[in-house]
């Protein structure tokens, strides 16, 4: 595949259903640096992101876990003084090489982050249809596809009738999922996921962890987590980082039983971190 | 624990809790002082309500109040004072000044807190700010040797073209006129709405922008979807103390307004507003009670007009705040809840 994989996601309407996508959307990392200022947060990483599978990242504070998913879909370059280098691969198409639209690569790429953060000044249904909007997808009933993914972030019997009521008018948890609901309503190959239940209470928490299950059917998704316990539920397999470095990409079962690092054993066994 | 106690029998010393005299009544003197001068401040507004009133008492007695605000004829020689001209040029001006002056302010608003490279957005906040600084009789002189002449092929096109449309279309155009006064005031309020705007524009949390971002927004995208709409409410409160300032006013209008006290023909036409009238007749007025009364009453109107749109600002603005505090509240209110080890 040719840079052409970057362009929006296939609009085909698939009504009353999740997406389907047959042939999932893999990443692949190699070499990567990242910089903020002086500082070196990344310093050589070379990683693989399975398609349709839960890749959690897990790790210290400050061990690079954050920035990396960022420089997943080039959102690490909005902090000032932020920059990297390497080789990000989506499928075939390396997301830094020269002549890609950093704009592209996110609609391909979706995101969530740490603290739910819909619109404040939009419904419910503007927010899911925002992403829509703004990239002028036509030939979709907006309607229908707000409705595909609310159903698909779990969302829809909560909030059907209450489409237009401010989207900060509902609970964090709902909050979260309506921010989810909003990524996947653009249809990206891969969500990343930044500690999106670290403001979350157990329940909301729980919600959102059984639709990460349900999502891995339609998308690539990259989790970062200081939860231990939350990458052992809904990942497939994990990758521990340590001072900006990976030091171990296993399968989850095998880094929370039987680690190959000594410093991977200590920090899921709670000895630091 | 040793020392302290030995220390006590020893010699009673003053208790820490104890204070001198003088430092006592410091305190209630102080207060009473900045009372004194806070109330001094509104005694002075009801000074000056109290003056304006008498002495504009004559004029409303003798033209009658509505009349003196609605009549469109102002002729000091027959004795009419019918400010509505006034009226009328003074909103006129002010609202060329809003149209022009806000977008212009809005985008360097955006510029500078969005898009300008972080090193230049100190040098361009001081330059924006530094049009504060300019003496309003400079823009009045700068518009009429300046702008009044250069413009006037470029006013006389748009006047023609225009004809059709209501404001447009008045023959020849005047070198001075609403359009120019309007122009200036519109430089002239760009600091006050610019500043407001960088504040609030400021305060749009990074989380929205980055929402917008990651959806695939561009620039311009993100600043349409997450900045402008939070910020409205904010921009619309400064757009007013800009309005503010326009309708106030005096000298630079004076200046490039032309001082005829007739509604004009078309925007181009030569008029005049409230302040510039009172500060070109006031030397004439001289004795004349009945007239310095009218322009005193010109003043009262103004003073009004200035309140009003004060107090729509203020208002505004806390609701914007109001409103922007309780969305964050609400993006917040999950977090004490959290901790899902």
């Amino acid at each position: 595949m040719s840079n052409d994989t970057l362009t929006p996601a296939p609009t085909a309407a698939a009504p009353r259903a999740a997406p389907a996508m047959p042939d999932g959307h893999s990443m692949t990392v190699r070499d990567l640096h990242a910089h903020y200022g002086d500082t070196h947060a990344i310093k050589g990483v070379s990683m693989g992101y399975a398609a349709n599978q839960v890749t959690a990242m897990i790790g210290p504070s400050g061990c690079g876990k954050s920035t990396l998913l960022r420089c997943l879909n080039r959102m690490h370059e909005e902090i000032p003084g932020a920059r990297a280098e390497g080789t990000v691969l989506l499928d075939e198409t390396d997301i830094y090489a020269r002549g890609i639209d950093v704009v592209a690569v996110r609609r391909a790429i979706g995101m969530v982050f740490q603290r739910a953060n819909p619109f404040p000044t939009m419904s419910v249904f503007d927010n899911v249809a925002a992403g829509l909007r703004l990239n002028g997808v036509k030939g979709v009933d907006l309607h229908e596809r707000v409705e595909v993914s609310l159903r698909g972030a779990g969302l829809w019997d909560e909030v059907k009738d209450r489409l237009g009521r401010p989207g900060i008018g509902l609970s964090g948890g709902q909050q979260q999922r309506l921010c989810i609901a909003r990524a996947i309503a653009v249809r990206p190959r891969v969500v990343l996921m930044d500690e999106p239940c670290s403001a979350l209470d157990p329940i909301a928490t729980l919600k959102v962890e059984e639709l990460i299950a349900a999502l891995k059917r339609d998308f690539t998704i990259v989790i970062v987590t200081h939860n231990m316990q939350q990458a052992a539920r809904v990942s497939d397999t994990t990758a521990f980082f340590y001072l900006g470095e990976l030091v171990e990409h296993a399968p989850t079962d095998a880094i929370f039983s039987n680690p190959g690092d000594p410093r991977t054993e200590e920090y899921v066994t709670g000895k630091f971190g | 624990m040793e020392v302290g106690a030995v220390s006590v029998t020893a010699a009673p010393p003053p208790s820490v809790m104890e204070r001198g005299g003088a430092a006592r009544r410091a305190d209630p003197l102080f207060k009473a002082l900045l009372t004194g001068l806070a109330a001094l401040v509104l005694v002075l507004i009801a000074f000056f309500l109290v003056f304006l009133f008498t002495k504009a008492r004559i004029a409303f007695a003798h033209q009658g109040f509505l009349s003196f605000i609605f009549t469109n004829d102002w002729n000091p020689s027959k004795e009419i004072y019918g400010s509505w001209p006034l009226v009328a040029g003074t909103l006129i001006t002010s609202a060329v000044a809003l149209v022009i002056g806000v977008p212009v302010a809005v985008a360097s608003a955006l510029f500078i807190t969005e898009l300008c490279p972080r090193a230049l957005r100190q040098p361009l906040t001081i330059l924006v700010e530094l049009l504060a600084a300019v003496p309003s009789v400079v823009y009045g002189l700068w518009g009429f040797y300046v702008l009044a002449p250069n413009l006037k092929g470029a006013e006389q096109v748009i006047d023609d073209k225009l004809g059709f449309l209501p404001f447009f279309g008045g023959g020849p155009i005047a070198g001075p006129n609403y359009f120019i006064a309007g122009l200036v005031l519109a430089i002239m309020i760009l600091p006050i709405v610019s500043a407001i705007s960088r504040e609030v524009i400021a305060t749009v949390p990074a989380d929205h922008k980055e929402a917008a971002l990651a959806l695939g927004a561009t620039r311009w995208e993100m600043i349409r979807t997450a900045v402008l709409p939070y910020s409205r409410a904010g921009i619309t409160g400064g757009a007013m103390l800009g309005l503010g300032r326009a309708i106030g006013e005096t000298i630079a209008v004076a200046i490039v307004i032309g001082q005829s006290p007739a509604i004009g023909h078309s925007l181009f036409s030569q008029g005049s507003t409230l302040a510039a009238q009172i500060v070109a007749e006031f030397g004439e007025a001289g004795s004349d009670d009945l007239h310095s009364g009218a322009l005193i009453a010109c003043g009262l109107v103004l003073f009004i007009l200035t309140l009003a749109i004060n107090g729509a600002a203020r208002y505004l603005v806390i609701r914007a705040e109001r409103a922007g505090r309780s969305g964050t509240r609400a993006a917040r209110a999950p977090r004490p809840a959290g901790g899902t080890a």
